[in-house]
């Protein structure tokens, strides 16, 4: 006769989050930061199809690390959040607050009560007419929602990623100096040694939300844009 | 809207499969789909008293499509509106204008402009003009219970097609049906008269300039002859709405650049009527 192990809850959710923090830590690292005329997004990867920046509203974009299939399903839901919100009200009230709670309630029940927590980390960020509106969420795997400034790097080697960005970061930045930032940062070398690695524009997905911008706010940087800006760093 | 327990985004956000707006809130908020309204099938004594969009008209020149619309809404002899807007922009490369009953005509629009950014958000592309054309057909035809009710919404589809490179428009019935017209057409109470007035000043060549006036020139022969249009109003400086759109995108006439077609179509007509 066989008796079913008592596995306290603690170590059921630290077992949880040990998994969801091993598969958010095997993707590529995302950067995040805020310039004058906006907030620029940059990670390194290779597909032109697969992005994992996107646009979701109007002033309000969508980035994260970890499990493709699991956060393309979070960003559709957002753009369905976010336009029948708009539809039924009115454009001006979509929020990145009410989308970011959304994602953490989403996040937060998946991570509670079903079998495997989602491997993902998603920053909600939304550009206003003034710099000092802006406002950038980062939620983590079970739901845990921090409101940041400035900046903000996910994924793999955040930690390590986020001091070179804090190093070099100042408000009011341009674009070509935070391009520049996000580019060293995500080149930078491992603990493990070796060199920095000089990203070039094919390797790089590179996306703004751009105040200046009528409406939708949100562009893609790539090709000879992204040259020029590359070039333009200093 | 409402989240269900807990506040977590129900099963149809992150349901797999559609790119369509309309699709997803036939399933998560059917309520809000324009038409759905329930009640009488029929108000007693004929069709509601409710304002109507009346002409609007589009027409092809090398490179792209002019459309054009009046301001008037009518409710029966009444003037409901006289600055009502009928073309609206339905994305980058395409325009929208409507005829028929003005409140669920503004609801479609707005659903519509909706499904094509909802499916560019979603898909990262751009729908072919085809497929614009087709969803629209099929947004028409969710409305065909109210126009059964004599509330009846006919929009006029024109677009750049990035593939062809040429402009083409396309018309609609209330069952969703969808034709695709040559060179012009015109919908709507004074549709009749614009569209004889295309027909004389249509040609092949039109410079973008020219098409405009065709445009202008035609809604105020259609407001000549119908009671439901309204022509150019000097007075309190109202012009019709006259949208192009080309390789460039969508773009609207500004307001001085119609004062000042308007102002040579009053002088060419006042010379050519002479002494009376």
């Amino acid at each position: 006769m066989t008796f079913p192990f008592y596995v306290s809850p603690e170590q059921i959710m630290k077992d949880r989050a040990d998994y969801a923090r091993k598969g958010i830590a095997r993707g590529r690292s995302v950067v995040v930061v805020g310039y004058d005329d906006g907030i620029l997004f940059a990670t390194e990867n290779p597909s032109r199809a697969l992005h994992k920046v996107g646009e979701i509203y109007d002033r309000i974009a969508f980035a994260a690390v970890g499990k493709y299939n699991e956060f393309e399903s979070l960003r559709v839901a957002g753009v369905r959040y976010a336009d029948l919100r708009g539809y039924s009200y009115d454009r001006a009230d979509v929020s990145a607050r009410g989308l970011a709670n959304a994602y953490a309630q989403t996040m937060g029940s998946v991570f509670t009560t079903e079998a495997k927590p989602l491997e993902v980390e998603v920053v909600v960020a939304e550009v206003d007419s003034d710099p000092a509106g802006d406002e950038l969420y980062r939620l983590s795997y079970d739901g845990a929602v921090a409101e940041v400034r400035g900046y903000v790097v996910m994924g793999g080697e955040a930690e390590r990623l986020q001091a070179v960005v804090a190093g070099g970061w100042s408000e009011g930045m341009s674009l070509p100096a935070a391009i520049g930032l996000a580019v060293r940062a995500l080149g930078s070398a491992g603990p493990d040694g070796g060199a920095d690695r000089v990203l070039r524009s094919g390797q790089l997905e590179v996306a703004v939300l751009d105040r200046t911008r009528p409406r939708r706010a949100f562009r893609r940087l790539t090709g000879a844009v992204l040259d020029e800006l590359l070039a333009a760093r200093g | 809207m409402t989240p269900d327990d807990g506040g977590r985004l129900p099963a149809a956000f992150t349901a797999l499969g559609s790119s369509s707006f309309v699709d997803f809130l036939a399933g998560a908020a059917p309520e809000l789909l324009p038409g759905a309204a329930r009640g009488a099938d029929r108000a007693p004594g004929g069709e509601p008293e409710v304002p109507h969009a009346t002409t609007v008209l589009a027409l092809t020149f090398p490179g792209g499509v002019v459309m054009a619309g009046d301001r008037r809404a009518t409710m029966g002899t009444f003037i409901a509106h006289r600055e009502m807007r009928k073309v609206y922009p339905a994305d980058d490369f395409s325009a929208v204008a409507i005829a028929g009953t003005a409140g669920l005509a503004i609801e479609l629009v707005r659903l519509f402009q909706l499904e094509l950014e909802h499916y560019e958000k979603i898909e990262g592309t751009l729908l072919s003009l085809e497929g614009k054309a087709n969803r629209l057909g099929t947004i028409v035809r969710g409305a065909l219970p109210m126009a059964l009710r004599g509330l009846a919404v006919v929009p006029l589809f024109a677009g750049y097609d990035l593939a062809r490179g040429d402009g083409r428009i396309f018309s609609y019935d209330v069952t969703g049906g969808r034709y695709e017209e040559r060179e012009h057409h015109a919908v709507g109470s004074g549709a009749v008269f614009a569209r004889g007035s295309l027909k004389k000043r249509w040609r092949p060549g039109l410079s973008e300039d020219e098409a405009v006036e065709v445009a202008v020139e035609a809604l105020a022969d259609a407001a000549d002859d119908d009671a439901g249009t309204a022509g150019p109003d000097v007075t309190r400086k109202i012009w019709p709405t006259v949208a192009t759109v080309t390789a460039h995108g969508y773009a609207e006439v500004p307001a001085d650049r119609l004062a000042d077609v308007v102002a040579r179509l009053d002088a060419r007509r006042a010379a050519a009527g002479g002494d009376r």
